[in-house]
Formats: C-alpha cells, sequence, structure tokens
C-alpha cells in the first residue's frame, strides 16, 4: 500500500507557508484550464488548504517567529535568540525537563512490558478472545478527564480512600499518594497506564497474529520450550512494532499535559512540573497576556526534538510495511 | 454499482473494515486480516500437544483466571465502582468506598448534576462540539483525499508533501500561535473567534493524518470504475459524491470515530478558546465545577460524562478495536 505515496515527505523542517496552488495556469489559457478540471481540483483542494494554511502552515511558521521576538501583542521587536537563552538558563526549565523525563521513564518501565505481557497471555486464550480485547480496551474509552478526576478521588490521602482501603485489606498503611513529593509521580504514571495500556494491547494482539506459525513449528522441532519460543520467537518477531511503540510512547510522554495539570497543578514542590506546564504558565497562566516569546522558544525545541522522533518512526512504519 | 462493502447498514460496513478482505483485489493490512473472528483457532505460541499436558493444561487455566479478574478489575472496575457512586450519598461513598449502599440509594443524584450543575447545556454543547469536529473532518478529510488520489491536479504531490510534513510536528508548538490567530484571526479585522465554535472545529480539520488515512484508503479503489463513470459522463463532483463516497463507507466510518472521540476527549484547547463557561464542553467544566459541587453529585456528573463514549464504545466496538490498531501502526 505504501507504494502508492509516490511523495517523500520533506524532511522535519517546517514548510514554507504556503504554495500557492492555482499559479499552475501561466502557460495554458484560462479556458483549457477550465475544461481540463482546473476549477474543480481547486475547488477541491480548497478547504484543505484553507484550513491547513491558517491552522497549521502559518502558526507553524508563526512559532519560529515569535520565538525571535519579544512581544506585547501591539508591537513586537526583534530579540534574535534572546528568549532560547533566557529558558535555556532558566532553572525551571531544568527541572521541567528533568521531571518530563521521570515521567517517560515510569511510563516505560511500568507502561511499556505491561500491554505486551497481557497482549501475549491473550492471545494464548481460545475463548473470549473479543471480551477480553473489550474489557482491556474501555479505560481508553472513558474520557482522560474524567478518569483523571476519578482517580484524584481513588488516590485520596484519607485512610478511608479508595485506593488507602484496598491497601489495608492486605495490610498496607494508607499513603499519602499526590499530596507526597516523592509518590505523586508515580501516581501519575500510574494513571496514565492504565488509561494507555488498552490501546497498546490491541496493536500487540495484532502484531502477535502476523508473527509466522511455520516459526513456531520450526522451534518446537528443536524442542523449545513454551518460555524459549516466547524468548527465541516472539520477541525478535515483534521487535519492529516494539520499536515504534517505543517511539510512539516517547513522543506521547514528553506532551504530558493533563494528568499533571488536572492530578497535581504541577505540585507537591513542583514535582510533577512538566515541560508542556512550563510552557502554559509561561503562556497562558498570566490573564494580562503571557511571555509569548519565551512559550514559543521552548515549544520550537521541544518541536525539533519530536519532530526527529516522528520522522524516525514514519521510516520506520514505511520500511517494515513495504518488506 | 453495488459496492460489495456497503451491503447493510453503517455498522457492518464497518465491522469489516481491515478485518476482510479488501474487495477490490489486494489484502489490507496482512497483520490484521488473520483475525477474522474471535473463535477461529490459530497457531499461537502453545502449540496443541502441549496444550494436552497436564501440566501445561493447568499453566493455561491459571492464566485465563488470571487474564479474567486483572481486565475486569481494571477495565470494568472503575467504570462499575462510578456507576455505584453515582447513587451513593457522599458520606457513605467516603466512609465505606467499596459497601454497596449500607445507607440506601441516593437517585437524586444525578438530576441534581443534570439540572443543578446545568451538565445537561455542558452535555449539549460537548456534542455539539462533537458533531461540528465531525464534520468539519470528514469534509476536509475526504475532499482533500479525493483531491490528492483521484483527480491528481499537477500541484498535488506539493500539496500532499505539505499536509504530510505536518505530521512530523507535534501540536504543542502550535498552541501560542494558534491560539493569537483564534484571538485575531486574519482577514475577518476585529472579530475574535474566541467562544466560538469554529475556533474548535476549523483547527481540528487540519488534520493530516485523517487525510493520510482516506488518501491511502482511495488509492487502493479500482481505477477502472472511475474510468467507466466519467465515459459515461460523470463529472468530478459526481464521481465524489456518487462513486468514490459511497465506495469508502469504512473509511468514513474510521475517521468519524477519531473525529468524535477526538472531539469527546479534548481539553486544553476547548479551554483556552472557550473561556465563556456557558459554551464549554463537559471536559473542560467538570474540573471547574468540582471544588463547588458535593461529591455525590459531582460523581454522578463524571458518570454522565462517560455515558455516550461507553456507549458508542459498545455500539462500534469493532470500529474502535479496529482503529485502535491503526492509531500505532500507521502503515496500511
Amino acid at each position: 500500500m505504501t507504494a502508492t505515496l509516490p511523495e517523500r515527505p520533506a524532511p522535519a523542517a517546517a514548510p514554507p507557508p504556503d504554495a500557492p496552488p492555482a499559479r499552475r495556469k501561466t502557460s495554458r489559457s484560462p479556458l483549457t484550464w477550465y475544461r481540463g478540471g482546473g476549477l474543480a481540483n481547486l475547488l477541491f483542494v480548497l478547504p484543505m488548504v484553507f484550513v491547513f494554511l491558517f491552522f497549521s502552515w502559518s502558526p507553524i511558521v508563526q512559532s519560529v517567529v515569535m520565538s525571535l521576538q519579544k512581544t506585547n501583542m501591539i508591537v513586537s521587536e526583534w530579540v534574535g535568540f534572546d528568549n532560547y537563552v533566557a529558558v535555556m538558563t532558566d532553572p525551571e526549565l531544568g527541572r521541567a525537563v528533568i521531571n518530563t523525563l521521570y515521567f517517560a521513564v515510569l511510563a516505560l518501565l511500568f507502561g511499556f512490558p505491561l500491554p505486551l505481557f497481557v497482549a501475549v497471555l491473550m492471545s494464548e486464550v481460545r475463548r473470549g478472545k473479543g471480551l477480553y480485547s473489550a474489557l482491556a480496551y474501555l479505560p481508553v474509552v472513558i474520557p482522560p478527564v474524567v478518569a483523571v478526576l476519578l482517580w484524584k478521588f481513588f488516590y485520596s490521602a484519607d485512610p478511608s480512600g479508595v485506593f488507602n482501603t484496598v491497601l489495608g485489606w492486605v495490610g498496607i498503611p494508607p499513603q499519602p499518594w499526590l499530596s507526597s513529593a516523592v509518590q505523586a509521580m508515580p501516581a501519575l504514571v500510574l494513571e496514565a497506564t492504565w488509561a494507555a495500556a488498552g490501546g497498546s494491547i490491541i496493536i500487540y494482539l495484532a502484531a502477535l497474529l502476523s508473527v509466522p506459525p511455520e516459526l513456531y513449528d520450526a522451534a518446537e522441532v528443536d524442542g523449545a520450550s513454551i518460555w524459549r519460543k516466547v524468548w527465541h520467537v516472539t520477541l525478535p518477531q515483534l521487535r519492529g512494532i516494539l520499536f515504534i511503540m517505543l517511539i510512539l510512547q516517547v513522543i506521547a510522554t514528553a506532551q504530558v499535559f493533563l494528568e499533571p495539570f488536572l492530578f497535581t497543578g504541577g505540585g507537591p514542590a513542583g514535582a510533577t512540573r512538566t515541560i508542556l506546564l512550563y510552557i502554559y504558565d509561561k503562556a497562558f497562566r498570566n490573564s494580562l497576556g503571557g511571555d509569548y516569546g519565551e512559550a514559543t522558544a521552548v515549544s520550537v525545541l521541544l518541536a525539533i526534538v519530536l519532530a526527529i522522533l516522528s520522522w524516525l518512526y514514519f521510516k520506520l512504519t514505511n520500511r517494515w510495511s513495504t518488506q | 454499482m453495488s459496492a460489495p462493502m456497503s451491503t447493510s447498514p453503517i455498522r457492518e460496513g464497518m465491522r469489516g473494515f481491515l478485518s476482510r478482505t479488501n474487495p477490490f483485489g489486494r489484502a489490507k493490512r496482512g497483520s490484521l486480516s488473520s483475525s477474522k473472528g474471535d473463535d477461529v483457532a490459530e497457531r499461537t505460541i502453545v502449540s496443541d500437544s502441549e496444550r494436552r499436558r497436564p501440566g501445561t493444561r493447568f499453566g493455561m487455566s491459571l492464566t485465563h483466571v488470571f487474564l479474567f479478574v486483572t481486565l475486569v478489575i481494571a477495565g470494568l472496575g472503575p467504570i462499575l465502582w462510578l456507576a455505584k457512586s453515582a447513587v451513593t450519598p457522599t458520606q457513605d461513598t467516603l466512609q465505606q468506598p467499596f459497601a454497596l449502599w449500607p445507607n440506601g440509594m441516593d437517585w437524586a443524584n444525578l438530576s441534581t448534576a443534570w439540572n443543578d450543575i446545568h451538565i445537561d447545556q455542558y452535555f449539549w454543547n460537548t456534542i455539539v462540539i462533537a458533531l461540528g469536529a465531525w464534520i468539519t473532518q470528514l469534509f476536509i478529510a475526504t475532499t482533500a483525499g479525493y483531491a490528492l488520489s483521484v483527480l491528481r491536479p499537477k500541484y498535488a504531490p506539493v500539496l500532499g508533501a505539505l499536509v504530510l510534513a505536518t505530521l512530523f510536528i507535534p501540536g504543542i508548538v502550535l498552541l501560542v500561535p494558534l491560539y493569537l490567530t483564534i484571538v485575531n484571526p486574519p482577514l475577518l479585522g476585529d472579530v475574535s473567534l474566541l467562544n466560538n465554535y469554529l475556533a474548535v472545529w476549523l483547527p481540528m480539520g487540519a488534520n493530516a493524518f485523517n487525510i493520510l488515512l482516506v488518501k491511502r484508503f482511495f488509492d487502493n479503489l479500482p481505477r477502472e470504475v472511475f474510468e467507466a463513470a466519467r465515459t459515461d459522463g460523470a463529472g468530478p463532483f459526481r464521481l465524489f459524491w456518487s462513486i468514490v463516497l459511497p465506495m469508502s463507507k469504512p473509511i468514513l466510518g474510521v475517521v468519524s470515530v477519531f473525529a468524535i472521540i477526538a472531539a469527546w476527549k479534548d481539553y486544553l484547547w476547548p479551554m483556552l478558546v472557550l473561556p465563556d463557561p456557558a459554551v464549554q464542553p463537559l471536559s473542560v467544566r467538570l474540573p471547574a465545577v468540582q471544588s463547588q459541587t458535593e461529591l455525590d453529585v459531582f460523581l454522578a456528573a463524571l458518570a454522565i460524562a462517560t455515558l455516550i463514549p461507553i456507549a458508542m464504545f459498545l455500539v462500534f466496538q469493532s470500529v474502535f478495536l479496529r482503529s485502535a490498531g491503526l492509531g500505532g501502526a500507521v502503515k496500511g
């Protein structure tokens, strides 16, 4: 299928604001242009060009421009890389980067192996697989805001809080959860993992089906046990999709906003303030108008890192699907 | 012509997407196409002979039980708990979160949430936002996909590349400039799009992923049918409306699910561009009303907000699950 996509993507750079499509007719008369379907083409292209021009291409360019300016919404002046220097030397941003990395690492530790493990088990189940898939996917369906607000209640530090009650059943004393600077981030990651695992499970289930059965047969002829088959056949066969999921998860966790914003607001004591929260605070916390220059400078830096990752992801998916 | 996929209503057509062999020749997504039914016995890690061994059999039963218990607790547990607590008085929920109505049920929570904290209005707002986002995304994705895949004007590759390039730009980089675009839109003079649903709908239309998805589906439609229609005198609009769209119901279903769910979930963007509480959707209002709402009523509000997505999932389960596979692996 991918072979039908002729154009190569421009490298991760921001695209030019617009290439007006209508200029093509220069060498031909308007009448032949019209007869050849030129007008219809234009009408079908127009909605896309309109929304992308105003809500994608030009904001991308504007973002780069704004990161090089100081603005108070009336006058803007060029300040070169001052915004970049200011945010790079801001210890708050350093803290936010470290918090985000911490979130990403925890999410990899909790959230990466778990869906794979569940998917491998599920693929061995002969009956009721549909029911299991549906159950696993249910948390993904709950609106994220509802899920976070619900879990915020579950995380009540009170001894009769939902999770503390469960801990009480097995004799563990009540935990402070979100109100502790140490436990807050793991608590956020736990909820995020729960909310996202279903999607990964479904993807792994599909990938497991594509492992050629002959490989298992061959492994059995060689006397491989079940665990050796998992280790030497299944996992190597899945390494492509595993790497893709890894990149996707890093891209997603680098932009985590909802959980820290709604669970803790970045607290306690800044322990869960992520990069996106930093950007949000810079741009929108002050209702009189934020520091848009510095906010976009951080956005651009983050975007460059993520664009490289996305590009890698695209390359890999394209290569693997054409094989 | 009768499109082979559209024999029965939408649901049947969408269910078939990706699971069935593409009626137009090639099998789509080999990795998914073998999952024809849930109970088809295919060869997995554990072989049939191993399954007959007593030790393995015991292990498999254990796995089964473990899976079932884990998935019910993690998947269904929070939803059931929310449903229970939505009709439980505050004190009971606080003191005995797992007791089943020790002091009776409190159905009034639901109506209090619905009427007194205006969940009805926010619910309606959410539906309007989701429907508008749905129509916008379908319109843009199909017209763009049609232009890039079927009409193919000379400038199509350039446009396609420009659209594709935006896939690599994370949404966050757009946040501030997009917000300023909404506050002070170009060409419109002094009008601001703040508190206008267009501010949510239009940016959602600029979705490169949808366009790519639709374009690739259109690429696989048989060209002979288009040629035949053109020979019969169908113009580009008729070809689009009467031939291409009816043949594309499966992908339209997937884009619809993506669009509606994304709109229902969105939080940060509607919060920024819809500052007036009267026009905000549930996702934005729920955190805002939490502090002034009694717990049992608030939990009832959360339950109401979950209702439609869960209902949609139950009805269109297979579309959801198959588009989940698509969401991760854009390799179709």
